[in-house]
C-alpha cells in the first residue's frame, strides 16, 4: 500500500478534533458528508491535499470518530505528525487513515510517497521511517476488517463469559 | 506485585495480545449516547448482527438533548429518535426523554449504581475515565469500536503503560478536586499521559468523596490518558451500598511494591483556585493570575461537575446574592436524579432568585450541540472539561474552573477568587 499525493501544513500542536469537526456537525446520523465541515471555523481550512501534516499530539480531546471521517471524505489518506492522541490513532486506522508519526519537516504542497507496508515516508529525496503497530499495518494493508476479526474469536468470547 | 490496572487488565483478557495481535479485551459495561452509536448500529445492520449483551448495555441520551423548551432542530430530534428505534430493536435498556433517571451518561452509571470496582467500562465519549473513581477501567472509544462491543463486548486492544500520580498533603480551605485536577494537567500538559493509565494515589486522593474522584478522573483525558482509577475503599463502599450495591472489593488495589512504567507526585496544599487562560486545558493557572477579567456567561454543569455536591458549592456562593449585570448563568444538573435532589434541598431556589436559570439535565453549554452556547465574543467561565477554541460556540472563548470560581464570576461579573466571597 503506497500512497503518493501533495501534502497541507498546519503549523501548530495539539490540533483536537473539535477543531477538525466542531460539534454543531455530529447531530447526523451517518458517516457521509462531513468532508465539506472539515475544521470549518478556520479562516483558511487546511484542506486541497492527500496528506495533512501537523504537529505534535495530532487529534487530541473528543473521541468522535467523525474527525477522521472528515478528513477522510475531505480526501486524506494520511496525517503525518510527530505524535498523535491514542483515540484519534485507534479510529484513523479503522478507517484506512494512516497516522504516520514522524516528525520530518515539509513545506504546503510537496509531493509525499508513504509506503505502508516498508514503514516509510518520502519527499524530495528525503526519507524517513515510522513506527506503526504490526496488527494496524496488516489491517491498512490488507483492508482487513477488524469487527469480522473480532467475531472469529466468538468461541473463546462465548469460553469466557462461561468461566467468570 | 501487581498494580491495580494490572489486575484489571488480567482479569479481562478473552485472548493475550501477541506482537501480530492486540488482546481481546471484554467489556463488563457499555454506555451508549445518541451521538457516536447511529453509525455503530448501522454496522450490526450491514451485516445481520445483534447487540450481543444487551444486559451489558445501557443507554441515554444527553448530546443534543434541550435543557429548556423543544429540541433546537430537527437533526437533533432525529438523531434522538434513532437511539430508541435502535435500542428498541437490540432491547438495549434506555433511559429515554421520559425517563426520570436520564442524564448525562458518565453522570446516571455511577448514580444508578452500574459503575463498580473490578469492571472494564467503555462508551463512545473520551469522559469515560470518569467511572475509573470506582477502581474500575474505564476509556472512551470510536464509533467502530462501538460497534465491535455491540457486536462481540469485546475490543481490540494493546496493552497500555501505568503512570501513578501520588497527590499528598490535603487540599486547603476553598480549593476543590476541580482545581488539583486543572493544576495536575497543567504540570504534565495536554499530552502527558498519552498511552497510559493512570492511578491516583495519595492521602489527598483517600480524602476525596465519589464525586470529588469522578471529577479528577473524568479529565484524565485531557492530559492525553487512556483512562485514570482509583482504588477501591470504605469511600466506594460507602457511596455503592447507599445505592443497594454490596460486595467485597478489597482485591481491586495495586500490591505493595508493584510498580509504575512511570510515577508523578504532586502536593495537594499548595494548590489555588485554578482558572484557564489558554485553548487548552492544561492552561490552568492561580485564579490570582487573572483576577478582574469581564465574564459575560457562566456554566455550571457537564460530567466534570454536574453532580449534587458540585451543585451545593456553587450554591454556597450564589446564596443571597444576585447574579452581576449583564451576565448570562446556566445552572444543568447532570441528571433527573441530581435535579430531584437538588430541589429537595432548595438549590433551585437559590440559583434562581440569584438570577441564573436552572434547566433540564444533558451536556448542554460544554458541548454546545443543543443550543447552548455562546455568541462569539463572549468569554465563560465553565465548569466543564474543554476550552478548545469554538467548544462552547464560534468566536467564543471559555476560562475552566470549579463551581465555586464560576458560582463567584457569576455574582461579580469578572474572575474572582470565591474565598473572598466564602
Amino acid at each position: 500500500m503506497k500512497i503518493c499525493a501533495k501534502c497541507v501544513v498546519v503549523r501548530r500542536h495539539d490540533v483536537d478534533t473539535d477543531q477538525i469537526i466542531p460539534a454543531r456537525f455530529l447531530k447526523g446520523t451517518t458517516r457521509a458528508g462531513l468532508g465539506p465541515h472539515a475544521f470549518n471555523d478556520w479562516a483558511e481550512r487546511p484542506v486541497g491535499g492527500g496528506v495533512l501534516v501537523a504537529g505534535r499530539n495530532f487529534g487530541c480531546g473528543s473521541s468522535r470518530e467523525h474527525a477522521v471521517w472528515a478528513l477522510v471524505d475531505a480526501g486524506f489518506r494520511a496525517v503525518v505528525a510527530p505524535s498523535f492522541a491514542d483515540i484519534f490513532a485507534a479510529n484513523a486506522v479503522k478507517n484506512g487513515l494512516v497516522p504516520v508519526a514522524c516528525d520530518m519537516a515539509f513545506e504546503a504542497g510537496d509531493d509525499v510517497t508513504i509506503d505502508v507496508a516498508a514503514g516509510t515516508v518520502e519527499s524530495g529525496g528525503r526519507r524517513a521511517t515510522f513506527p506503526l503497530d504490526p496488527f494496524a499495518r496488516y489491517c491498512l494493508v490488507n483492508g482487513v476488517d477488524e469487527l469480522g476479526f473480532l467475531q472469529e474469536q466468538s468461541d473463546m468470547i462465548r469460553r469466557y463469559e462461561c468461566r467468570r | 506485585m501487581r498494580t491495580l490496572f494490572d489486575k484489571l487488565w488480567e482479569a479481562h483478557v478473552v485472548r493475550a495480545e501477541s506482537p501480530e495481535t492486540p488482546a481481546v479485551l471484554y467489556v463488563d459495561l457499555h454506555l451508549v449516547h445518541e451521538v457516536t452509536s447511529p453509525q455503530a448500529f448501522d454496522a450490526l445492520r450491514a451485516r445481520g448482527l445483534r447487540v450481543r449483551r444487551p444486559d451489558r448495555t445501557l443507554a441515554t441520551m444527553d448530546h443534543s438533548t434541550p435543557t429548556s423548551g423543544g429540541f433546537a432542530d430537527a437533526q437533533a430530534l432525529a438523531q434522538v429518535r434513532t437511539l430508541e428505534t435502535n435500542c428498541a430493536a437490540h432491547d438495549v435498556p434506555l433511559l429515554d426523554m421520559a425517563s426520570d433517571r436520564r442524564g448525562i451518561v458518565h453522570v446516571v452509571a455511577p448514580e444508578l449504581g452500574r459503575t463498580r470496582p473490578g469492571m472494564t467500562i467503555v462508551c463512545g465519549d473520551s469522559h469515560t475515565s470518569t467511572h475509573g473513581a470506582f477502581g474500575a477501567l474505564a476509556f472512551g472509544i470510536g464509533t467502530s469500536e462501538v460497534a465491535h462491543v455491540l457486536a462481540t463486548q469485546c475490543l481490540l486492544q494493546r496493552r497500555p503503560k501505568t503512570m501513578r500520580v501520588r497527590i499528598d498533603g490535603r487540599l486547603g480551605w476553598g480549593v476543590t478536586a476541580k482545581d488539583l485536577v486543572l493544576a495536575l494537567i497543567a504540570r504534565m500538559g495536554v499530552a502527558g499521559a498519552t498511552g497510559h493509565v493512570i492511578e491516583y494515589a495519595g492521602e489527598a486522593v483517600r480524602a476525596l468523596t465519589m464525586e470529588e474522584r469522578m471529577t479528577v478522573c473524568n479529565m484524565s483525558i485531557e492530559a492525553g490518558a487512556r483512562a485514570g482509577m482509583v482504588a477501591p475503599d470504605g469511600t466506594t463502599e460507602t457511596y455503592l451500598a447507599e445505592r443497594g450495591v454490596r460486595g467485597d472489593w478489597s482485591e481491586w488495589r495495586t500490591d505493595e511494591g508493584a510498580t509504575f512504567d512511570r510515577e508523578v507526585s504532586i502536593d495537594a496544599s499548595a494548590v489555588e483556585p485554578m482558572i484557564t487562560r489558554g485553548t487548552t486545558p492544561a492552561t490552568g493557572a492561580p485564579v490570582a493570575a487573572s483576577a478582574g477579567r469581564a465574564v459575560q456567561v457562566v456554566f455550571i454543569g457537564s460530567c466534570t461537575n454536574g453532580r449534587l455536591s458540585d451543585l451545593r458549592e456553587a450554591a454556597r456562593v450564589m446564596r443571597g446574592r444576585r447574579v452581576a449585570d449583564g451576565v448570562r448563568v446556566l445552572v444543568v444538573p447532570g441528571s433527573q436524579t441530581v435535579k430531584r435532589q437538588a430541589e429537595a434541598e432548595g438549590l433551585d431556589r437559590v440559583f434562581v432568585e440569584a438570577g441564573a436559570s436552572w434547566r433540564e439535565p444533558g451536556c448542554s453549554m460544554c458541548i454546545a450541540m443543543n443550543g447552548d452556547r455562546l455568541s462569539p465574543g463572549e468569554t465563560s467561565v465553565s465548569t466543564s472539561n474543554r476550552n478548545f477554541e469554538g467548544r462552547q460556540g464560534p468566536g467564543g472563548r471559555t476560562l475552566l474552573a470549579s463551581p465555586l470560581v464560576a458560582a463567584a464570576a457569576a455574582v461579580t461579573g469578572r474572575v474572582t477568587d470565591p474565598r473572598d466571597l466564602l
